[in-house]
Formats: structure tokens, C-alpha cells, sequence
């Protein structure tokens, strides 16, 4: 898996955002993941402690927030949240799906300590 | 001593998308039409290279980077020994090409003396289809041997495809591989996916994927 390359990208981001807001430490991380990423919160949560070492974001604690994956019908138009990875709308039996949520991956905000 | 919220919303792969963006740039910018290929390990992706080369010589310059997690040039020596130019790339232990590697491969070819540009990736199902390389087209070699589940074990990266290649077709007689199913899971999550069914071995259904490809590498001339 490739959570080091995403948890190296996470203390990049937290840390430039942190600076330009000439932050003295970052205390959390706000993160939200989408459920068809292929990310385990726990991985990421191992790299982390080790990484955020002897930086402004040592100790920072990781908030995941999940958003369920939601596919919209191309057929008919209708919504519906994806309870396991293949399965057709439930209005019409259609498989021609987009997905409408669920494929995020981003950081939403961080908390930090002005001296 | 007080405490902030800071806005940030930034994709947590921002830095890989950019650089990924850099790298379509400088490939249409040479003319160079490019293939993000995908597969488990040993699917056959280096055979596949290799009978593409053969099916669109002489008249299609290809360029060939090898991504591998170890230091062997196994790979890239089968591409230059059929006279293309081929690099490894080494990614140092992690399980799939990103941007960034991808741009210090570019940097050693000579992009506008190529045609068509194709990326193996490393031997993984999950891992690569994180990573935007900046590649115009998303191909996976599935193979028989793999077995007809696929589908339906890693939905996401067949989410993300453009191409598909069902490789190992001589093997069917032997291997319990219902395609109905496998195509079913595939439609279910790429509808109306453009498939080719191959052989590397007997070379069956290269042709049709090398003529498909053709009018790819035209229309691409023509933007
Ligand atoms: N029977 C049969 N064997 C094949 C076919 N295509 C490839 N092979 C064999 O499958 C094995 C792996 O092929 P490669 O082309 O090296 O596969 P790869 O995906 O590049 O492998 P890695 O780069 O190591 O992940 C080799 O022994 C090939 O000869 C095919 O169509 N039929
Ligand atoms: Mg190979
Ligand atoms: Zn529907």
C-alpha cells in the first residue's frame, strides 16, 4: 500500500499551511477520505508518529472523517449509497453508475497554537 | 497561547496531480500519445509491449518506461534489445509509479523522436491507480490465470479505465475462467469499456488492438 507516500504528503501540506499561518505547533488534523479510497487509517496513523517527529507537527493527532460512497444512476437519474462495491441501482437495475461521493481525499482544515 | 482553526482543503495528492499535469504538457507538447499500463504481476505486460512494438513497426516510434520496485533491468533490456529505447525506472521499494518518477524518466528519452510512449508500471492492482502519471490513456492487462473474480476483488482500478487487455486467452482451455462473469463484473464498473481479448503467446487479437491503437495515434496527431 502506499500510505507513506500519502503520509508524507499529508505533514508537506499541514506543515506549509501551518507556516503561512506562522503557527508555533499543529495539534490536530482534520482529513476527509472518501470510502472507495483504498487508504487504511491505521497505516497512515503508524507512518505518522514516527514522521511528525521533530517537526511543528509532532504530537498533531489525525481526525479521519469517512464519507460513504454514493453513486448516481445515469439511467434514471436517482441517488443511492453503495453498501458493497458492485451493485446496480436499486430503483432500475442499471449498472450505468457515476459516483457522486465517496472518491474524496483531501485535508480539510488543521488546529494549530499561536506563541 | 491560542488556538486556530485553519481552512485548508487541499487534495492530499495535490503535489503528484501537478506534476502530472507538467508531464501531459510536455508530452503533447512533442507529439508523443502515452499508455498508463497497469497489471498484477507476470500478467504479461512486457509481452504485450513487445508484440505492440512488433504489430506497428516500422512505421510508429515507441518509447518504453519500465517502473520496478528493485534494481533489475530485466524489463528494459527486452524493450532495447528489439531496438526501442527503453529506462528503468527503481522506485526504491514502493509498490507504484507516481508523477515525480515518471518525470525523471521522460527527462531520459528523446521525446520527440517518439511516437507512442508506454509506461509499465509496477506489478500491483491497487497502489497505481492512486497516482495521475500524466499519461493520456489508463490500460490494464488482466490475465486468465488471475482468475474471473478480478473484477470484483479491485473494483477501483477498473473504475479508472480506459482500455482494457484480457491477455492469456491460448490458456482458456485449460483454466476455469468464466467470462461471462468476468465481463459482467467489468461492465458493472466500466460500462460499454473498450476490451481487447489477447493472446501474447499465439499473438491472437493483437491485431485488432493494434488497429484500434492506430486510429488512436491519428486522431491524437490531428488535435
Ligand atoms: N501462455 C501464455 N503465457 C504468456 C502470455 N503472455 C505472457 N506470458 C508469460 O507470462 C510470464 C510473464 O510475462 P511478462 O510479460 O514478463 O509479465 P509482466 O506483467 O511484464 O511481469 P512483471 O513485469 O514481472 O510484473 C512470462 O513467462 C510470459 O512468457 C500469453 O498470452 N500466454
Ligand atoms: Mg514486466
Ligand atoms: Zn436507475
Amino acid at each position: 500500500m502506499h500510505e507513506l507516500a500519502v503520509t508524507e504528503s499529508i505533514l508537506e501540506i499541514a506543515t506549509r499551511h501551518a507556516q503561512q499561518a506562522e503557527a508555533a505547533r499543529v495539534t490536530d488534523i482534520y482529513l476527509v477520505i472518501g470510502q472507495l479510497s483504498s487508504i487504511v487509517d491505521d497505516s497512515v496513523q503508524f507512518y505518522w508518529d514516527s514522521m511528525a517527529e521533530n517537526t511543528i507537527c509532532q504530537g498533531a493527532e489525525l481526525h479521519f472523517k469517512r464519507i460513504p460512497a454514493r453513486m448516481r444512476c445515469q439511467d434514471c437519474q436517482g441517488e443511492f449509497e453503495l453498501a458493497s462495491q458492485l451493485e446496480p441501482c436499486p430503483a432500475c437495475g442499471s449498472y450505468r453508475l457515476a459516483v457522486a461521493a465517496g472518491d474524496e481525499f483531501y485535508m480539510e482544515s488543521i488546529e494549530v497554537e499561536k506563541a | 497561547m491560542t488556538v486556530n482553526r485553519v481552512q485548508v482543503v487541499e487534495n492530499i495528492l495535490n503535489a503528484n496531480d501537478q506534476v502530472a499535469q507538467l508531464n501531459r504538457q510536455v508530452l503533447d507538447q512533442a507529439g508523443a500519445f502515452s499508455i498508463n499500463l497497469m497489471a498484477s504481476p507476470g500478467a504479461g505486460k512486457t509481452s504485450f509491449i513487445l508484440k505492440t512494438i512488433q504489430a506497428l513497426r516500422p512505421e510508429v516510434n515507441i518509447g518504453v518506461v519500465e517502473g520496478d520496485t528493485a534494481p533489475v533491468t530485466i524489463d528494459a533490456d527486452k524493450i532495447n534489445a528489439v531496438g526501442m529505447p527503453a529506462v528503468q525506472i527503481n522506485t526504491g521499494g514502493e509498490c507504484h509509479l507516481d508523477a515525480v518518477m515518471l518525470k525523471a524518466g521522460l527527462q531520459q528519452l528523446s521525446l520527440s523522436e517518439i511516437d507512442l510512449l508506454i509506461v509499465e508500471n509496477v506489478g500491483n492492482l491497487i497502489c497505481p491507480a492512486a497516482f495521475d502519471l500524466g499519461t493520456h490513456i489508463n490500460l490494464l492487462v488482466a490475465s486468465i490465470p488471475e482468475g474471473d473474480d478480478k473484477p470484483y476483488k479491485y473494483p477501483n482500478i477498473y473504475r479508472g479505465l480506459d482500455v482494457l487487455v484480457i491477455n492469456k486467452t491460448d490458456l482458456l482451455p485449460y483454466i476455469d475462467f468464466r467470462m461471462d462473469y468476468f465481463r459482467q463484473g467489468v461492465e458493472m464498473l466500466n460500462p460499454g469499456l473498450t476490451t481487447f481479448a489477447v493472446s501474447c503467446k499465439t499473438g491472437e487479437g493483437i491485431d485488432a488492438w493494434a488497429d484500434w491503437l492506430r486510429g488512436r495515434l491519428t486522431a491524437a496527431k490531428q488535435v
